[in-house]
């Protein structure tokens, strides 16, 4: 095989610097504005949901986790009315890091997969984005929870 | 009931966390699922640490719905039944305290997907 | 036909183009080549019940279109090379299925059309068989779900980020003689610049395009400006920019006006799709349709066609490894009937 092309061509290190050079940046300063005022409008329905929640009567143990199931419901349904990505699509983060982010992440695989059958499919792939979530979740929260027993209880 | 000032810290902090979130997504490339790995486990770390506590007492949800705050209720459970139950609070404490949020996720996104089909963008 | 130089087959007078067809989807057909498609589907399922059910449905319809313009039945079909973006090329062989036509299957990522259309032009020019149909396909929604993320999930994609085309296109390769002429082809060889970036496939196959066409043109001893124009499959907008910019290092040219990238053409601006479109069926579609109808209408005389795959999988994204590439080349010319 002939090699006298090689000499055009530009090593690894100059070819990644031709490709930075030659692809264009994300829009920086929108894409935190969206980010931010996204983000911000979900955590005022958040705190607006607690306000609802004391009204009805929930203790304050427990009114973090009605909080939490009512945002997720909302998450997956947006999800599944197919709003869901097109504000993740405006807002980034603004629409990932919230809890309804982590909804969006387990009802958009399980509608996907549908079709490959409501075991196999919805089941079986309802955790491939939020799945290690959960595992690193709740492995910190035992290394953690265990730290802490050492700590207060043993030492 | 509704107070102004708390709504605006609740923005505030909670615009602050995604955009820290929006800087992971432009500048390192990360995916989605490890982007939502990353909040849960810093929401436990800086919990643990006694550094996300003080954010929940001035932003209320501003620090509890992003996906830190998942991470502080993974941390705050597992304290509180190690205390209450000793060391098997350990297995215990975090699932429970999030229990809520991870089977209204589990059962409503099986309800969807078995309701809705995904749509062509 | 006869090997030359390195790795270029050329054809003489052997294998011709005698028919063509191409379907696309609904955001295919609003962009700026949506006149040139046979027909736009509105309804991305095509009637079926999933999106690779579809997209095999699509294949075939784009198969019975092109034969039906030549005016002969599939019993007439001596090979179909086809493939497409699914594991194990599944719309192809099912559509295969359905055809029951002589069928290879083929994989070239990308670069499937110009890989089908290179091979049949050999079996035709051989006497292997008496025509030869090549086709390739994609659909947004099949590659959405194998490579990247459920369509529901709401993610931002970054500006480098290629959409992938809901298009098929089939050629039919005939020894006898018609307008165009498939006058040589180049094979490709994989080529990895280390570039890891699964939203830039731009950017990891531009060297692969830039080593098929300098070596096209050193076995040929042609110059760059003998083509009326170098069509490249899907670089995007970006990747594009990035192979003139390796093109220049060998010919200091200016090749703003010769270069065409069928995924930069394919959406307009407003249609908010960052790099261009990219998938077996963008250049097979634009091909099948526009480039030849350019062709036919004496608009080109002479076009090279450089398709170009990446050779990776989400296995291999995941275990770390780079995205290595593939580009061939097929050379068509338009001849005039005597």
């Amino acid at each position: 095989m002939k090699t006298d092309n090689i000499r055009f061509f530009p090593s690894e290190k100059e070819y990644k610097k031709i490709v930075e050079e030659k692809t264009p940046n994300s829009k920086k300063v929108q894409g935190f504005l969206r980010a931010f005022w996204v983000g911000g409008v979900i955590c005022v329905i958040g705190y607006f949901v607690g306000v609802l929640g004391e009204w009805i009567g929930f203790s304050e143990k427990n009114l973090p986790m009605f909080n939490a199931s009512v945002l997720v419901y909302f998450g997956t349904l947006l999800t599944g009315l197919g709003i869901y990505d097109r504000i993740g699509k405006y807002a980034g983060a603004g629409s990932i890091v919230p809890i309804t982010g982590f909804a969006n992440s387990v009802c958009a695989p399980a509608m996907e997969f549908r079709r490959e059958g409501v075991v196999t499919g919805i089941g079986a792939k309802l955790f491939t984005i939020a799945g290690p979530v959960l595992t690193f979740g709740i492995s910190a929260s035992v290394i953690y929870g265990f730290i802490y027993w050492l700590k207060e209880y043993v030492f | 009931m509704i107070d102004i000032w708390e709504i605006g810290k609740a923005f505030v902090v909670g615009g602050i966390i995604c955009c820290f979130g929006q800087a992971l997504l432009m500048y390192t490339k990360l995916t989605t699922a490890r982007i939502l790995v990353c909040f849960v486990v810093s929401g436990v770390i800086l919990t643990a640490i006694g550094l996300y506590e003080p954010v929940v007492d001035f932003a209320g949800s501003g620090a509890t719905v992003p996906l830190t705050g998942f991470g502080y209720s993974l941390a705050k459970g597992v304290q509180e039944s190690v205390d209450e139950l000793g060391w098997i609070g350990i297995l215990i404490g975090g699932i429970k305290n999030t229990a809520a949020g991870i089977t209204t996720a589990v059962f409503f996104s099986l309800m969807h997907a078995l309701i809705f089909k995904p749509k062509t963008k | 036909m006869n090997r030359r130089g390195d790795r270029t087959v050329v054809f003489e007078n052997e294998a011709y183009i005698s028919s063509s067809a191409s379907i696309a989807g609904k955001k295919e057909g609003d962009g700026p080549l949506g006149n040139s498609f046979d027909e736009i589907v509105k309804d991305d399922l095509l009637g079926t019940e999933s999106w690779e059910k579809a997209e095999s449905e699509l294949v075939k319809r784009t198969i019975y279109r092109c034969i039906e313009k030549r005016g002969i039945e599939l019993e007439d079909v001596g090979v179909l090379l086809a493939g497409d973006l699914n594991a194990q090329i599944i719309s192809s062989g099912f559509a295969a299925r359905d055809l029951g036509v002589p069928f290879l299957g083929m994989y070239g990522a990308c670069s499937t059309m110009i890989e089908s259309l290179l091979t049949g032009a050999v079996f035709v020019a051989s006497g292997a068989s008496q025509n030869a149909l090549a086709c390739a396909s994609s659909h947004f929604c099949t590659a959405e779900r194998q490579f990247r993320t459920p369509l529901e999930l709401g993610t931002q994609r970054p500006p480098s980020a290629q959409w992938t085309a809901t298009a098929a296109g089939a050629c039919l390769i005939e020894h006898e003689k018609t307008e165009i002429e498939i006058t040589s082809g180049t094979i490709g060889r994989v080529i990895d610049l280390k570039i890891k970036d699964a939203s830039h496939m731009g950017a990891a196959m531009a060297p692969a395009v830039t080593d098929t066409l300098f070596g096209h043109l050193d076995d040929m001893k042609t110059e760059l400006s003998s083509y009326d124009k170098i069509i490249t499959g899907d670089l995007g907008i970006y990747g594009l920019d990035i192979l003139k910019e390796l093109v220049k290092r060998k010919y200091k040219m200016n090749t703003d006006e010769l270069f065409y990238d069928c995924g930069a053409n394919l959406y307009s601006k407003q249609q908010d799709v960052h790099a261009g479109g990219s998938g077996c069926g963008c250049i097979a579609g634009v091909l099948s349709g526009y480039i030849i109808d350019l062709l036919r209408k004496n608009e080109y005389q002479k076009v090279l066609l450089l398709g170009s795959g990446a050779m990776m999988s989400v296995t291999s994204s995941l275990q770390g490894e780079s995205i290595p590439s593939i580009s061939y080349a097929i050379s068509l010319e338009r001849c005039e009937n005597d």
